[in-house]
């Protein structure tokens, strides 16, 4: 059964609701939809959210619309798996291909707020020669942005956020004190350590955007381990808890439960969004219109926007729209030992090593991987254990009950673009009554050479640190990427280097679906900063 | 096997500062759920109740789990996951004829209906999908093997470990707002926490479990 702001708008009648307040609202501005707004925004995720309060708070008249539910966490969200489904875009999605994804809870929200609802709070900054993959490294395609541009934006989103981070960082370029203090590591996290050390590589502990210290009306984190269900106290700084009260205050509207459909052009330009809300199909003006409904959405929804002037669907000149979709790799090293581990407590993953994104050397494949320590819940680890071992029957129920004696290692790693790799349209409908995704993936031989180094390598670590009865789950992949490439090239890529559109003048992309490669770290704080300096670009362009 | 965490129940802290109102209401309802009716035949019905009791058994002395009214809620719903593989139909089409297929298997190999095999031969037959191995015609139009990884387990594992009488049996600290918890190092418990039980230990788990508000 749905819940109530599932069904009921709750943003309109020039309130919204205040998130930190059980059944409290702030103000609104609501703009007309005759009005010419200066930017509609499809999806507040990572990438949408962020560029909503950034636009609003530069002056611009900002509409942002998600197809997704207006939480308040505190009053809305259980401490369960199965009732925070309700986080999760789970509208049918046909997937093939020879390594066909599963969608869902591993990779796609539908919230105010996009999937940093209930994404795991990991927020890593890129190596900064994975930007220049091509020319620093031989493989995939360069981004068309300079690293230490990227540095200054992760700085703000950084302090955006109050990363919760270490001291110092062992890896990469100098970068400033994380502004809180690292979390405490679990016993999960201390396995890490000891196999990383044991191996003499370098480790620490996991720069999460969740709170170490209280910060306004949040509270910090108090360990409850739920974070991939949503966190209903607030500690974790998602972008509904961060970056969406700043741009009401500054002036954003945000349309919850607002499906859109199609983007309308004329002449050549984008003139405004179609969008079902309250049963009802309506139209919004806009001067420009910026998507971004991630990896997926973003490709279906200008696919879906074709038009007599734009055929094949709008910003696809190229022909890449859809194409080059990447997810990570998130295969796993599992094992058991004498302590009580109960890796339920906590954030999921709180000590990282980034070694493998920096060393090159040693490796029979192009990219870059990290790995995590990991908390999975019960219902999740029933399902690697049952889908990952064939463990079923009395075998798998024995099994569960030595959980808290579990032990394991998540890697984060690199997938290359493939053109093959890609988001089409089906001949089926969903609710709304608009075609279905279809989902192709295949993994490639280089794919299959890391995921080897990467689990043995993780296999070792748990074997050093005192893990016996290891085994590997060789099928998981998380994150997604690349279906609107940014590029220096129209030829080549989708959107230009300031994720505007090569065809559309006023049509942008701004979500994780602008990454040329995905590098070997989680990506939504590369998306926030992308969503930053997108919004400087934009004052200095519009 | 002996049960590991001995007088530990999750629901026992129902009313303490582990569970907020949200939690109580979202498990009251699924505790509360029964089969719903208008949703496969009583033949599918039978051959699903078999599968579940093979798949995941029910906990040993704690009150057993709801696992079949669970996955037919899901049936009869068609939920989505938000993903299907383009070679098996929807949720509930899936069901229906995976159910019917693992029947006709039942029937091919033992010449009885899957409700009716003994453990080792439902057990046998079960293997044989989960392989792909299958010989029943019933299976054309959809791949055992898929139906089996696709549909069979997840939903029948994740309608399990919804349930307060398994999370108990893992020893899992279960709902955790607005309290969590405090001691994270390894072999540390918060009083809220289960014990396992240890033959060495100065007092036996039953004991120990006992102080979990
Ligand atoms: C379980 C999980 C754990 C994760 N853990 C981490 C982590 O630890 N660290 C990390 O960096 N990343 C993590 N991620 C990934 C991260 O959450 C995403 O990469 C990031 O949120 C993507 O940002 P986005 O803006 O591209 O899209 P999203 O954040 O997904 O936002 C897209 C929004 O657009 C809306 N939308 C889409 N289409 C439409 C439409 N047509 N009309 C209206 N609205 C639409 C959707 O409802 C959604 O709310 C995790 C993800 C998941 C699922
Ligand atoms: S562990 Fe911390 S961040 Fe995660 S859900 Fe709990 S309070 Fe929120």
């Amino acid at each position: 059964m749905p819940s109530e702001p599932e069904q009921q708008l709750r943003a309109g009648g020039g309130r919204a609701p205040d998130v930190f307040t059980p059944g409290g609202w702030v103000p609104m501005r609501e703009y007309g939809e005759a009005e010419e707004v200066d930017f509609a925004i499809v999806g507040t995720g990572a990438g949408g959210g962020t560029l909503a309060c950034r636009l609003a708070e530069a002056g611009f008249s900002v509409v942002a619309f998600d197809a997704g539910a207006y939480w308040r966490p505190l009053e809305d969200f259980a401490s369960d798996e199965t009732e925070q489904q309700k986080l999760y875009w789970t509208d049918r999605r046909i997937v093939d291909g020879s390594h066909p994804l599963k969608m869902g809870s591993n990779n796609s929200g539908k919230s105010v707020g996009g999937s940093t609802v209930h994404f795991a709070m990991v927020s890593l900054r890129f190596r900064p020669e994975h930007f220049k993959a091509r020319s620093k490294l031989g493989y995939g395609v360069d981004w068309p942005v300079d690293w230490r541009e990227m540095w200054r934006y992760y700085d703000e989103v950084e302090d955006a956020l109050k990363i919760a981070g270490p001291v110092s960082y062992p890896w990469g370029p100098k970068r400033g004190r994380y502004p809180y203090r690292a979390h405490p590591m679990n016993a999960a996290a201390n396995y890490l350590a000891k196999g990383a050390d044991a191996l003499g590589i370098d480790w620490t502990e996991t720069p999460l955007a969740t709170l170490s210290a209280p910060r306004g009306k949040a509270h910090p984190c108090v360990y409850r381990g739920f974070c991939v269900t949503g966190c209903s106290t607030n500690a974790k700084q998602s972008v509904l808890v961060t970056w969406l009260p700043r741009a009401l205050k500054a002036g954003a509207e945000i349309r919850d439960l607002a499906m859109v459909g199609r983007i309308e052009t004329k002449n050549g330009r984008a003139t405004g969004v179609h969008y079902l809300r309250a049963g009802a199909w309506r139209f919004q003006k806009a001067k420009n219109v910026i998507v971004a409904g991630y990896a997926i959405e973003t490709p279906r929804l200008l696919l879906m926007s074709a038009n007599s002037e734009f055929p094949d669907g709008l910003a696809n000149s190229s022909g890449l729209l859809g194409r080059n979709l990447m997810v990570q790799l998130n295969q796993a090293a599992w094992g058991q030992v004498a302590d009580e581990v109960r890796s339920y407590k906590g954030p999921p993953s709180l000590a990282i090593s980034e070694h493998w994104n920096y060393e090159d050397r040693g490796k029979d494949y192009f990219g870059g991987w990290s790995y995590m320590s990991q908390g999975p819940l019960p219902i999740t680890w029933a399902k690697s254990l049952a889908g990952g071992r064939g463990l079923w029957g009395q075998a798998l129920i024995d099994e569960m009950a030595r959980n808290n004696h579990s032990v394991g290692l998540k890697m984060v790693g690199e997938v290359l673009p493939y053109e093959h790799n890609r988001v089409t349209l089906s001949d089926e409908t969903d609710q709304y009554g608009l075609p279905v995704p279809r989902i192709t993936f295949s993994l490639g031989e280089n794919e299959q050479a890391m995921i080897a180094h990467a689990t043995d390598f993780m296999d070792r670590s748990l074997e050093a640190a005192g893990a016996a009865e290891r085994w590997k789950e060789m099928d998981d992949t998380c994150h997604l990427g690349g279906t609107a490439r940014m590029g220096d090239d129209p030829a080549t890529s989708v959107v230009d280097p300031d994720c505007r559109s090569w065809d559309i003048p006023n049509l942008w992309v701004c979500d994780g679906s602008v990454f040329p490669t995905v590098g070997g770290v989680n990506p939504s704080l590369t998306i926030q900063a992308l969503a930053c300096r997108l919004a400087d670009r934009v004052k200095a362009l519009c | 096997m002996a049960d590991r965490f001995p007088d530990y129940h999750v629901l026992a802290k129902r009313d303490t500062a582990s569970w907020n109102a949200q939690t109580g209401a979202v498990v009251d309802a699924r505790l509360a759920k029964d089969p719903p009716e208008g949703v496969l035949s009583d033949r599918q019905r039978q051959t699903l109740a078999r599968v579940i009791d093979r798949i995941v058994p029910q906990p040993e002395h704690r009150p057993p789990v709801n696992t079949l009214a669970l996955v037919m809620g899901k049936i009869a719903a068609n939920g989505s996951d938000g993903f299907r593989h383009h070679q098996l139909p929807e949720t509930r089409r899936a069901w229906e004829r995976g159910l019917d297929a693992v029947d006709a298997e039942a029937c091919v190999r033992h010449g009885s209906g899957f409700a009716f095999l003994s453990d080792d031969q439902a057990d046998a037959v079960l293997c044989a999908v989960e392989k792909g191995e299958v010989e029943a015609p019933e299976w054309q139009d959809l791949p055992a093997g898929l139906f089996w990884s696709w549909r069979l387990i997840p939903d029948i594992v994740s309608a399990y470990y919804a349930h307060p009488s398994a999370w108990s049996a893992m020893g899992f600290g279960g709902p955790a707002s607005p309290r969590g918890y405090v001691r994270l190092q390894a072999n540390r418990r918060d009083p809220w926490e289960a014990a396992e039980r240890d033959d060495q230990a100065p007092s036996p788990a039953e004991a120990r479990n006992h102080h979990a508000e």
